[in-house]
């Protein structure tokens, strides 16, 4: 259990955020600028709050109360930056050592030859950090981290300064770890995908403060979310669960509890528990269930809400049985369709509009 | 071919720079560390006594020297009873060398550990290193370019002092007759120009060695 309480002021800026978490990954997710850094600086206790509690497990880090404050080499939690930060005088198999042989023999859980093939770096050791690439220079940063064996792992935009190949490629190997090591991890990003994808547990920082907190369906399904998400990737996300997979079309039914979800292969057993992330621009709305479409998910919903209707584009959302979607339209649409809260309406979605990057493993 | 007076010279020169320069060593880089990683009040003032060597005639830092460490001197004094006299010493003429080319040598080791990333101390840090630690395995390895560059400018100020030394320690054949000192003896007598001239084709070599090992240092860092 991660059970962070915590005041400080660093400028212009005032940091007053709690949260407490038992989850696998919980992620820090908001704006650039929102606090979120500066929150797991105070964890690593790169920062030091004014006030506070930072507690892991049974041990305390930071306890403003009973003078407790624990300097970053005492503290046991990893940390990875955003640029990877590897020594550049040291080869890589220096860099790991680096944590390794600063840990007491007794307080090591962590096999450096399992690291090393989780993260597939087993053939750079003799290379030197300036002749990696920006993804292999990201996993040797995580292995470093890893092998100091940490006790929580704090994974600060791990992706931001990637491209979508090598970020993809990230995000495989820290679920690998995830499944693999059993190590707390706290994720910290402004981007819907990876948060989706990762996080158990969401806690959406705005202005120094928490927001929303909670499963990452319910918390990343807030109004507030969309704000920092950009209109863009704004939408819902649903719990479901891996119903079948159809072959012959390479497609698989996902099951909430409230319908069905026809998505392009997701590679998962049947049963297993999913986050999928639906976004509002890629959900229409019909009055009737519309027959000779190409759309594979036609789900009977209700009008809850109807955004501010002006300009061009409304929100509108809706309840499919109990679970929330949005979809977003022109005015003119919902002029057209004459729809208000209590209409029935049919929600399509293209199957194709939920990717892989959409889907995340619970 | 130069004399035995000449090699002598040669040779005290060489021992008072690098015992010098091994003296000044840890105090310049404690003092660079401070001046580029902290921050407190009087730091300009501090950051300009350091430099002062640098703007001061030679003479001076010669004069104050003796005034200080002479075995009359209030710090002289007092090393004297520990069994330390420097003035008119080898050892001395080191101190004076020291002094002299101390700014340089905390100019270039500030600058370059001004150039290394915080963030890489903090990672280290968070991988358990302490402060110290931190200090010895990544702050300092990275600014070696600097420090390695700062030192050959001192050792090379080092070789080429003059006024301070003569002014503290005087000019005792052996003793603290370094090349300058021997090359500014040899002029002042009939006849010695001939050595004079050799001595400062030394001396001019000697330099030209330093400079081009520096500049092959720093092109290494850059390459």
């Amino acid at each position: 259990m991660l059970d962070v309480d915590v005041s400080a002021r660093r400028a212009a800026f005032h940091l007053d955020a709690a949260f407490r978490s038992d989850a696998p990954i919980v992620a820090l997710f908001g704006r650039s600028g929102a606090g979120k850094t500066t929150l797991v600086h105070a964890i690593a206790g790169i920062v030091r709050p004014e006030r506070g509690r930072i507690v892991i497990g049974e041990r305390v880090l930071f306890d403003s109360a009973r003078g407790i404050d624990l300097p970053p080499e005492k503290r046991r939690v990893g940390y990875v930056f955003q640029d990877a930060l590897l020594f550049p005088h040291l080869s890589v198999r220096a860099n790991l050592a680096y944590g390794e042989a600063l840990t007491p023999a007794a307080e090591r859980f962590v096999d450096s030859e399992r690291v090393l093939a989780l993260l597939g770096i087993g053939g750079l050791l003799e290379r030197r950090p300036a002749s990696l690439s920006g993804g292999e220079r990201q996993r040797v940063a995580i292995g470093r981290a890893l092998m100091a064996s940490p006790r929580l792992l704090l994974l600060d935009e791990p992706l931001a300064s990637l491209d979508g190949a090598r970020k993809a490629e990230i995000l495989a190997y820290i679920e690998l770890l995830r499944d693999e090591l059993r190590l707390p991890m706290v994720y910290v990003s402004h981007a819907l995908e990876e948060v989706t994808r990762l996080a158990d547990r969401v806690v959406v920082v705005a202005d120094g403060r928490v927001v929303a907190e909670g499963g990452a369906a319910e918390a990343l399904s807030r109004a507030e979310v969309g704000a920092i998400a950009g209109r863009f990737d704004e939408g819902a996300v649903i719990d479901a669960r891996v119903a079948a997979h159809d072959a012959a079309f390479e497609i698989t039914r996902l099951a909430f509890a409230d319908g069905e979800l026809v998505v392009p292969n997701v590679d998962a057993l049947p049963g297993e528990s999913v986050r999928v992330r639906v976004r509002s621009r890629d959900v229409s709305l019909a009055l009737a269930a519309p027959a000779g479409v190409s759309i594979q998910n036609i789900l009977e919903a209700r009008v809850e809400t109807i955004s501010h209707e002006f300009g061009a584009i409304v929100d509108v959302g809706l309840k499919v049985g109990e679970t929330g979607l949005t979809a977003r339209v022109t005015r003119k649409a919902v002029s057209e369709l004459a729809l208000a809260p209590g209409a029935r309406v049919f929600a399509l979605v293209k199957a194709v509009s939920i990717d892989r990057r959409s889907v995340g493993f619970a | 071919m130069p004399t035995h007076d000449e090699l002598q010279a040669l040779a005290l020169s060489l021992k008072v720079a690098a015992a010098g320069l091994a003296a000044s060593l840890p105090p310049a880089i404690a003092i660079a560390f401070v001046l580029a990683r902290k921050d407190f009040r009087g730091k300009t003032l501090f950051d300009a006594i350091v430099h002062l060597p640098l703007v001061l005639p030679p003479v001076v830092v010669g004069y104050a020297l003796l005034i200080l460490m002479g075995t009359q001197g209030p710090v002289g004094s007092v090393l004297e009873k520990l069994g330390i006299v420097l003035v008119f010493r080898w050892t001395g003429a080191a101190l004076a060398a020291a002094i002299m080319g101390f700014p340089l040598l905390v100019r270039a080791i500030r600058l370059s550990i001004e150039a290394v990333d915080p963030r890489l101390e903090l990672a280290a840090r968070t991988l358990g290193a302490s402060k110290t630690r931190v200090f010895f395995t990544v702050t300092l390895p990275l600014s070696m370019a600097g420090l390695a560059t700062g030192a050959l400018l001192a050792f090379a100020r080092a070789l080429g002092e003059f006024g301070a030394t003569i002014t503290f320690v005087s000019n005792i054949p052996g003793e603290t007759r370094t090349l300058p000192l021997a090359i500014y003896t040899f002029t002042q007598v009939p006849g010695g120009e001939a050595a004079a001239l050799r001595l400062s084709v030394l001396s001019v070599l000697l330099s030209l060695g330093a400079l081009a090992v520096s500049e092959w240092m720093i092109r290494r860092r850059h390459a």
